[in-house]
């Protein structure tokens, strides 16, 4: 019953604040929608007793990428509104209608569902569940997906070093191991100050 | 009435849908960015769903994945979009499309 | 020996090839002639001995290598070198030297000295595959090489113009050479017919294998054969219909007619209808041959009636060939092939030597060949007088020269068959063959000399010519004695032809028959033509235009009536059909060239830079992917 009523308003909360972030104007009111959006998905993990996950989802992506995104708003005057010149709105809107309808069919379908098996299930039929579910997914991930985990850190690296290079200023130019006196040095800093 | 992995799936295509008309839609690229996240989030709905009820933790370790990937897709992307409007001082797609094909 | 039947068919080949691979665009190179006319004595002493081998030990069989192997059929390269062939070979490469070392003379001048060697030899080779083959596409492939050669060789001087048909019957070479060609090639499609036929029905084209199997075909079968390998006869020797082809081919220098069109080419049909003799002697065919002989009959007449009055000394020639083509298939017909065989090769020397003979009166009248510009030559072409009134007195059928034992043998054979209209027919074309040529000779070298006051300045051909055209000469004189030799020696492989005991009987009196009337003819040429002063001959206009003269003198109308009802509405046809081609062939497919040019145009347009656009194009594709997938997974 709850969870009836949970996953409903989550659904419709989530639909509405997407469909907001998808069709507004206004930057701003865009990414609020988005990172509302996100929250209630996090919601979604808990129904699902995927807690780890939902935690995860709060932490990563409300947290660090909308933080990022926000930054990245930095560029607009969000009090203008985009103006945005749509050519061929039928279109577009037709694709996205036909993509739901070929999903909502497809999904709903009965046959499908019967015909899916796990391949390597993981979890309650391992012995899994008696310690909650970070301490399962810590168990599955440092053992069945420790290469794909070790490649995800070294992919972050490389994203991290890689924004920072685009976003960085006079990357070529290093102040302490440039060979120019005192003065000179001093004459640069201020002029990058000014 | 019992929530079936269906209603999870049906949720996760609309969701999907939504994020698809967003980046057909969308002009500015920053918007774009946002339209794309939404599907990456209907998408981990779907995973999640999907390993609830089949009894599979690999859905959810599935999720994480593209959690991280979605991350460093941010990252690499708006320092992207910084080098683009230092060049171009737009973000507008019309703008910035150079190629004539 | 199988050395000696290689040697004999290659060495004119290689003069062939020296002459066009390493001379064809050098100047005019003696060297060329002289080693062209070497190797084809060469391959005469080689046909020669091989004869001598033949007489004493039978026939040579020899094969050189696979052709065509494709599951049953196999044909291979193979000669088979019988009396038959030996007597061709012997006569061909015989007439083949003489016209070579006559050609280093005649064409002295011709700036295509080398190409000319170069082709007279291919055809000498072509003809000798043709005679040598064992087989029916060997002989086919012989056939077109002829024809080929010929063409090439008539269309010797291509250069000339197209002349109106009333200036040139032959409007020019190239005409000719298309006309002779592709009259040729009408023929050889009921040629083609009949090998066709002929592998259907039996399974294999060897001589031997096809002539075992004949008895057993059905008769409706046979009769089909015979009449297709005669059409295919009648091309290439210019039997009527096919016949108008022989007199143009006279636009070519006149080595190529001694050789192709006296001697060889022109024979080549006889050779098939004397090859093919089990098939023509069947009783099943006994129309087919009654017809070819009837045919061969009303040809001899025909074309003698056309030389009565022909004014071109070439001309003349040609339609006595055309003359005497239809005495030996008469012969043939008749089913006396050894006589026919007998009478070709005679024809052959005393044809070529008219023909050189007249090559020297043209060389001396700079390419003239009006007999009526011409007159009372003998005191200043001394060698070329004898030669062809030797020629003549053959031709007539007079007695002692060749041409009197092989005609009367003809003639004969008419009577003992008891077709009295086709011996009746022959006897007076016997008549007028005397009649016709001896008004050309003496047109040419008697009477009053006209060609003095037209300002030309005769002399005879190089000494080394006349002496060349000798051994055709003694032969043209005493081939006829060795009739009864070469009796023995061919029946050995022809059916012998026996005349009836009544023959016998009459034989002297059909014999004195046809000298009478030969020498009739002479005597009232000599009247009309020879004389000289006050009874010299005068043009009489008012003959001249009477309705048979002008019938004859423009060849019955024939090639008119050809160009007007086959040449033109084919030319009208052709064009009609070129223009359809270009429609709708190349139409179509320039259209299915533009269709992929025009599609790559439009999807160009895909690309069109914006991101956006791009976005909507991955959007339609993700959408079709999963409306794919969603379909499998419910077939499936």
């Amino acid at each position: 019953m709850y969870e009836f009523i949970a996953f409903y308003v989550f659904a419709i909360s989530t639909t509405i604040l997407f469909a907001i972030t998808a069709l507004s104007k206004n930057v701003l009111y865009a990414m609020t929608a988005l990172a509302a959006g996100m929250v209630m998905i996090s919601g979604f993990f808990f129904l699902l007793g995927a807690d780890f996950l939902g935690v995860v989802q709060l932490i990563v992506y409300v947290g660090a990428v909308m933080a990022l995104y926000a930054f990245a708003m930095m560029f607009f005057d969000a009090t203008k509104d985009i103006k945005e010149k749509h050519e061929n709105p039928t279109l577009v809107f037709l694709l996205g209608g036909l993509m739901a309808l070929v999903f909502v069919v497809m999904f709903s379908a009965p046959i499908i569902g019967e015909n899916i098996q796990a391949l390597y299930p993981v979890g309650l039929a391992e012995g899994l569940g008696a310690y909650g579910n970070a301490q399962d997914v810590g168990l599955v991930l440092f053992t069945k997906y420790l290469v794909p985990f070790e490649v995800a850190a070294l992919m972050l690296l490389v994203a991290m070093i890689a924004g920072i290079i685009l976003a960085g200023k006079k990357m070529d130019y290093s102040l302490t191991e440039c060979e120019a006196s005192d003065e000179e040095l001093e004459k640069e800093i201020k002029k990058e100050e000014a | 009435m019992e929530i079936g992995i269906g209603h999870y799936l049906i949720l996760s295509g609309i969701l999907f849908s939504i994020g698809f008309v967003g980046v057909l839609r969308r002009k500015n690229l920053l918007m774009l960015f946002f339209a794309t996240e939404i599907m990456l989030n209907a998408v981990n709905v779907a995973f999640a769903a999907i390993g609830n009820y089949y009894g599979d933790l690999s859905g959810q370790m599935f999720a994480f994945f593209v959690i991280a990937v979605a991350a460093s897709e941010v990252a690499v992307g708006l320092g992207l979009l910084i080098v683009l409007y230092k060049k171009y001082g737009s973000l507008d797609l019309d703008v910035i499309s150079t190629m004539k094909g | 020996m199988e050395s000696l039947v290689y040697i004999a068919l290659f060495a004119p080949f290689v003069g062939s090839l020296f002459a066009g691979l390493f001379f064809a665009r050098s100047p005019k190179t003696h060297l060329v002639g002289i080693v062209a006319s070497g190797l084809l004595a060469v391959s005469f002493i080689a046909s020669v001995t091989l004869a001598m081998h033949v007489a004493s030990h039978g026939a040579v069989h020899v094969t050189m290598m696979e052709w065509i192997s494709a599951g049953d059929l196999s044909i291979p390269f193979g000669f088979l070198v019988d009396e038959v062939s030996v007597t061709m070979m012997v006569v061909v490469t015989l007439v083949s030297t003489v016209v070579h070392i006559y050609s280093t003379g005649y064409m002295d001048h011709d700036k295509g000295y080398n190409r000319f060697f170069s082709y007279l030899s291919a055809f000498v080779f072509s003809m000798l595959i043709l005679v040598m083959s064992d087989n029916f596409a060997g002989l086919f492939i012989g056939w077109e090489g002829v024809g080929v050669c010929s063409w090439l060789l008539i269309g010797f001087w291509y250069h000339k113009e197209d002349r109106p048909f009333e200036e040139n019957p032959s409007i020019s070479p190239s005409w000719a050479a298309n006309e002779a060609f592709i009259m040729n090639r009408v023929a050889d499609l009921g040629m083609l017919v009949g090998i066709f036929l002929i592998y259907w029905n039996i399974g294999s084209l060897q001589y031997d294998v096809v002539f075992a199997a004949m008895p057993n075909l059905a008769d409706g079968i046979l009769v089909a054969i015979a009449i297709a390998l005669f059409i295919g006869a009648m091309g290439k020797s210019a039997q009527f219909p096919l016949h108008t082809w022989l007199t143009d081919a006279m636009e070519g220098p006149t080595p190529v007619s001694a050789l192709i069109h006296a001697a060889t080419m022109v024979t080549a049909g006889v050779f098939l209808v004397i090859r093919a003799n089990p098939l023509f002697s069947l009783d099943a065919v006994h129309g087919v041959s009654m017809f070819i002989a009837s045919l061969g009959a009303f040809v001899a007449f025909y074309a003698a009636s056309m030389a009565l009055s022909a004014r071109d000394i070439k001309r003349i020639v040609a339609l006595s060939t055309l003359s005497q083509l239809g005495y030996m298939f008469a012969a043939a017909g008749l089913g006396a092939y050894w006589i026919a065989l007998f009478h070709l090769a005679a024809h052959a020397f005393f044809k070529a030597l008219l023909f050189l003979g007249a090559g020297n009166v043209m060389h001396a009248m700079d390419d003239e060949l009006d007999i009526f510009k011409m007159g009372g030559m003998k005191k200043v072409m001394r060698g070329s007088y004898i030669y062809m009134g030797i020629a003549s007195f053959a031709l007539a059928g007079l007695p002692i020269m060749a041409g009197f034992y092989s005609k009367d043998a003809i003639i004969e054979t008419a009577f003992n068959d008891g077709s009295f209209i086709i011996w009746g027919i022959l006897v007076i074309t016997a008549g007028m063959t005397a009649f016709y040529s001896f008004r050309q000779v003496f047109f040419t070298f008697h009477g009053e000399e006209r060609y003095k006051a037209l300002g030309f300045h005769p002399h005879d051909m190089y000494k080394y010519v006349l002496v060349a055209m000798a051994p055709l000469a003694a032969l043209a004189i005493s081939f006829g004695w060795f009739m009864d030799d070469f009796k023995g020696f061919i029946t050995k492989n022809l059916p012998e032809y026996e005349m009836s005991h009544h023959t016998h009987h009459w034989a002297w009196l059909l014999g004195l028959i046809v000298i009478v009337v030969a020498v009739t003819g002479i005597i009232i040429a000599y009247k009309k033509y020879a004389g000289k002063g006050g009874d010299a001959w005068k043009r009489d206009e008012e003959f001249e235009a009477s309705f048979l003269y002008k019938l004859v003198e423009n060849q019955y109308y024939v090639p008119k009536f050809y160009d007007e009802f086959i040449v033109q509405p084919y030319t009208i046809a052709s064009k009609k059909f070129w223009a359809i081609d270009k429609a709708v062939v190349d139409g179509s497919v320039d259209l299915v060239a533009r269709m992929f040019y025009r599609s790559g145009d439009v999807s160009r347009g895909m690309q069109t830079g914006s991101l956006s656009a791009y976005l909507n194009w991955m959007g339609i594709g993700a959408l079709l992917l999963i409306v794919a997938a969603a379909i499998t997974a419910f077939m499936g």
